[in-house]
């Protein structure tokens, strides 16, 4: 079982992308915490997290996400998801936050 | 614990008793000494340095490499002494914690008990059992005077002490709710307003509650982004999704439920759960939402308090099986 999470940060001017790789789980969200909600502070800043790579997702991941929304909604930032796996994206689903955050719509299965 | 200074007469005495007569008496004398230097918070190197006096002493012609091995044994001693005294100290610091734990999770219990009311036509079980000392998960029954029955089932985010305290503000606010506001949209739509403003902004509940009206038979209720349960039909022997969508309690302050309601015939049955029941690992892989269903019909036949024990059981038994959360079942039968 793979226990850690890989952050991996691409900058471009207004927009950061995290390349996330591993499991987000109590013992891994407080990194992507840290990396993520800063740049949420941001004004106007376009944030996308990828989370292709992302094999599990529990509800502390789906806290950070809410959190990090919420501190973009203060800053006029953006948030968006991408490529979530077919697991990680049923959270989304059934908590009904995909209603309020951005998910784009290519997921990919899970394994 | 006051620590107190080492007879220094009374080593001598028994050390040269030893030294010349090698008298058992002496050395269980020693031993004794020895425990009552622990009791009374006497360091190690406080005996040596005793034993190096009373050697002296008694034999003032010491050759100067005993004098000096001696003397860097009570340095050596010295930082076994400190190292010794750091580790008591975090040994009573965390025994003082688990006590208060422990106190905290009594307290949880008291607190947040609930009684499985006993309901003329409806065969209720329920178990829920937390991962780690504090219970995450939450389950509620509210049998009114108009002898309609609430069922509450809640799942806070993240475990142990500050679920905990997040659950015992659900319970107090959903008890201040008066009896005529308890439909399952207007109670979730409240609580997730008292969530939004209280919590911490990274911290959710997911919440089920259900309404049975056992006047017209019917089952109404919403969910607050909580793990879909199942419905079993008894006409058709079939088990659907209960399907009801909506945003967790505590993302934003607007959020509105969808309220369904559904007739129970005789024989029907309610299944709730928490994802901590399709959590559950079992080595590296995931229990499949299928797999859970499927021990969940294996123990149907049973009174529902016992499937819910059976299920519990049958998870807790498989080889490498791992509660990841906290783990909560209740199944609802409408006798026939």
């Amino acid at each position: 079982m793979n226990i850690n999470l890989d952050v991996d940060v691409t900058e471009k001017e207004n927009e950061t992308t995290l390349h996330l790789k591993g499991e987000i789980d109590a013992y891994t969200a407080p990194l992507l915490k840290e990396k993520l909600l800063p740049l949420t502070a941001k004004q106007d800043h376009h944030i996308i997290v990828d989370l292709a790579e992302v094999s599990y997702m529990d509800s502390t991941g789906l806290g950070v996400f809410i959190s990090a929304l919420k501190s973009t909604k203060e800053h006029d930032a953006q948030l968006k998801l991408v490529n979530l796996q077919e697991r990680v994206h049923r959270l989304f689903k059934i908590t009904s936050l995909d209603t309020i955050i951005t998910i784009e719509t290519t997921v990919r299965g899970g394994n | 614990m006051e620590s107190v200074a080492l007879d220094l007469d009374n080593y001598r005495k028994l050390l040269k008793e030893y030294l010349l007569t090698h008298d058992e008496t002496a050395l269980y004398q020693a031993e004794q000494l020895s425990k009552l230097s622990v009791q009374h918070n006497v360091s190690p190197e406080e005996i040596i340095h005793v034993h190096i006096k009373a050697l002296k002493e008694l034999y003032p012609e010491l050759p100067e490499e005993v004098n000096d091995s001696l003397n860097f044994l009570l340095e050596a001693m010295i930082s076994y002494g400190l190292a010794l005294q750091e580790y008591q100290h975090l040994r009573e610091k965390q025994s003082a914690l688990e006590s208060e734990i422990s106190v905290a999770a009594n307290m949880q219990k008291t607190l947040l008990s609930t009684k499985k009311p006993e309901i003329p036509g409806l065969d209720i079980g329920a178990i829920s059992v937390p991962a780690n000392r504090m219970n995450g998960d939450y389950y509620h029954f509210i049998y009114d005077n108009d002898h309609t029955l609430g069922i509450a089932l809640a799942d806070v985010i993240g475990k142990g002490i500050p679920a905990a305290l997040a659950m015992s503000m659900i319970k107090y606010s959903m008890d201040s709710f008066p009896e005529d506001l308890r439909q399952p949209s207007r109670i979730l739509e409240n609580l997730n307003r008292v969530v939004e403003r209280n919590v911490d902004p990274s911290m959710f509940i997911t919440m089920f509650y259900g309404l049975y009206n056992p006047k017209d038979q019917t089952f109404s209720y919403a969910s607050a982004g909580h793990e879909p349960g199942f419905y079993y039909h008894k006409e058709t022997d079939h088990y659907s999704e209960i399907e009801a969508k909506g945003l967790v309690l505590g993302a934003t302050n607007n959020a509105t439920y969808d309220q369904e309601v559904t007739q129970i015939e005789a024989g029907d049955c309610i299944i709730l759960l928490t994802d901590g029941v399709t959590e559950c690992h079992l080595g590296d892989r995931f229990i499949e939402r299928d797999e859970v269903l499927d021990v969940i019909k294996r123990y149907m036949h049973l009174p529902a308090q016992e499937a819910v024990e059976h299920v519990y059981k049958h998870f807790e038994r498989l080889q490498d099986f791992h509660l990841r959360d906290d783990f909560t079942l209740i199944i609802i039968r409408k006798d026939v």
